[in-house]
């Protein structure tokens, strides 16, 4: 089943057809989604009533834009602050990770791996509320003894980015770790010959040579916290992120509001993968 | 030099501890501490086994677990089923431009949120949506027909949200597969389907283990497919989970379940990699 093996023509015009109707399934969902953002009516529902750009631009009821959305709006804000952070710290410890397992060979190096492997493998509601609790305990046992009321271990938002951020430096650590690997060590050895101490060495020849997969692993941790719902779910408070707020939104039942606003993420996130995959071209 | 490097070992090992420390390891130790314990009065507890005898002794849990586990590993069959050819395809058919395309292609879907994905399924399969409205036109159906909320939908909405996860290992497979292997098996009397038993599929295993590993718990742990397209009599274990921590508050419970969900996990990703020969570090690192 390679070119170089001749198939009956039956055969690979099926499998043709097969690969056809695939693409179709994956984009199905998303196009309707696409499309009914321009209906100009109530549900995101046949039949089409007519193009409209109301739900984007829109300012009077019943139908009220995106850009005239305050709750939808301050979510979005929540979500990329959140997303931010995350991505920060993800990295930051990500990077230091990757640098841990591939420069030392230490005892006890085999089992740290195998757990820094292990939050892709514990479901992410069961994350959200083993933090919850353990979160929690503190909270009540700093209240007990100092009774001091430590608000941020609380459901809210630094319990979000703490949870997020527990799997995704995981993700973090496997694509810094993947380019880290590839590097060629004698180029660090050269600059600490030429008289740079250790910290220079990797500043100015490694941390460079890095970089491609440290914006990679940004882009990819921001897009996953951004995404990132069932964790979320168990950990937020009072401000919800925009996976929340449009979860709240759906379960009352959907306007054309909700399409406009996926239309925009969408949008959104194909623009930010072009950079990333720009950027790594370029490098 | 020496304690330079020493410095340097303990300045990066601290936030790996740190991390997996106190976000992973005691947070779940505190979780199955906290599923040990019963409350027998006001602020009083002991401990004891008592939240999982509930779990054990009420058939709506149970049924409920077991229901998740057996539409998790279905819904891995499923999308293994699908993935397989089309990771085929653009690993070994597809040629140039056209495979990266393809490739790429297959990630589109995934830079959106699970929710927008979820929700243009609901567009569709809905009363008033798009595949109800064309059987009508067909001919096919004399009213609207309901396609959502039911255990066929939710598998529809856990296939498509975790193919991308079965299709890229598959790829990264199949593409180290060398043709003149294939040749082989062909010119020594093979079969096509003695060639896909014999050569591709072992070699795919590792990418078809990772793969399934992966659809797998991200079907078991999820959660919006289930609330969003499945019906009343759908539940998912998630959602027990859900109630008890947020709607009923019953926290001890909830650890004790969620403790259940990760042993379920642990047991079947454990069996998997063992039933194949496969490494946690292998497969996923």
């Amino acid at each position: 089943m390679i070119p170089s093996i001749p198939q009956p023509r039956a055969f690979r015009a099926a499998y043709m057809a097969y690969v056809l109707l695939f693409f179709v399934y994956l984009a199905l969902p998303l196009v309707v989604v696409a499309v009914f953002a321009f209906n100009d009516s109530q549900f995101p529902s046949l039949p089409w009533e007519g193009f409209t750009w109301n739900w984007f631009f829109g300012d009077e009821r019943p139908m009220i834009g995106v850009f005239h959305e305050r709750p939808i709006l301050r979510a979005i804000g929540t979500s990329a602050i959140v997303g931010s952070c995350v991505a920060l710290l993800s990295v930051a410890v990500g990077t230091s990770n990757a640098f841990l397992f591939n420069r030392y060979r230490f005892r006890g190096r085999g089992l740290l791996y195998v757990l820094m492997l292990l939050p892709l493998v514990i479901p992410g509601i069961v994350l959200g509320i083993s933090i919850l609790v353990f979160s929690s305990t503190v909270a009540n046992g700093l209240w007990d003894a100092v009774k001091y009321d430590a608000e941020m271990l609380r459901p809210g938002l630094v319990l979000v980015v703490l949870g997020q951020f527990s799997f995704i430096t995981t993700i973090a650590t496997l694509v810094i770790s993947a380019r880290l690997q590839k590097f060629d060590q004698t180029l660090e050895e050269a600059a600490l010959n030429l008289g740079a101490d250790r910290l220079t060495a990797v500043r100015t020849i490694t941390i460079p040579y890095l970089m491609p997969a440290i914006i990679g692993a940004l882009v990819v941790a921001f897009l996953m916290s951004f995404e990132n719902f069932n964790t979320t779910l168990m950990l937020v408070g009072s401000d919800a992120p925009l996976t929340v707020a449009m979860f709240d939104r759906l379960k009352e039942g959907s306007t054309p509001l909700l399409n406009a606003v996926s239309l925009l993420l969408m949008i959104g996130s194909s623009l930010l993968a072009l950079v990333m995959i720009a950027f790594q071209r370029r490098s | 030099m020496q304690s330079q490097a020493r410095l340097g070992f303990f300045l990066l090992l601290t936030p790996l501890l740190l991390w997996l420390g106190l976000l992973i390891l005691i947070p779940h130790v505190d979780m199955a501490l906290l599923s040990l314990r019963e409350r027998v009065g006001v602020g009083q507890y002991t401990t004891s086994l008592a939240n999982y005898g509930i779990f054990f002794g009420e058939p709506l849990y149970m049924w409920t677990f077991l229901r998740t586990a057996v539409m998790s590993v279905l819904a891995t069959v499923i999308t293994l089923i699908i993935a397989f050819p089309v990771a085929y395809y653009i690993a070994k058919m597809a040629r140039g431009r056209t495979r990266s395309a393809l490739f790429l292609l297959c990630l589109v879907p995934f830079w959106v949120s699970e929710l927008v994905r979820t929700f243009g399924w609901m567009i569709l399969l809905r009363e008033t949506g798009l595949f109800s409205s064309l059987l009508q036109w067909a001919g096919l159906a004399t009213g609207p027909v309901e396609m959502l909320y039911n255990d066929a939908a939710i598998m529809v909405g856990l296939v498509y949200t975790s193919m991308l996860f079965m299709v890229v290992p598959l790829v990264t497979t199949l593409e180290s597969l060398d043709d003149a292997v294939i040749e082989a098996g062909y010119d020594l009397g093979g079969s096509g389907l003695s060639v896909l038993r014999e050569i591709i599929i072992p070699h795919a295993m590792p990418g078809i283990v990772s793969g399934s590993i992966v659809v797998f718990m991200l079907s078991l742990g999820n959660y919006l497919t289930p609330t969003m397209l499945g019906g009343k009599d759908s539940l998912w274990f998630t959602e027990l989970i859900y109630s008890q921590f947020i709607v009923r508050f019953n926290w001890e419970l909830g650890a004790a379940f969620g403790f259940m969900l990760l042993f379920l996990s642990s047991v079947i990703v454990w069996g998997t990699l063992r039933l194949t020969g496969q490494t946690l570090e292998r497969t996923m690192g």
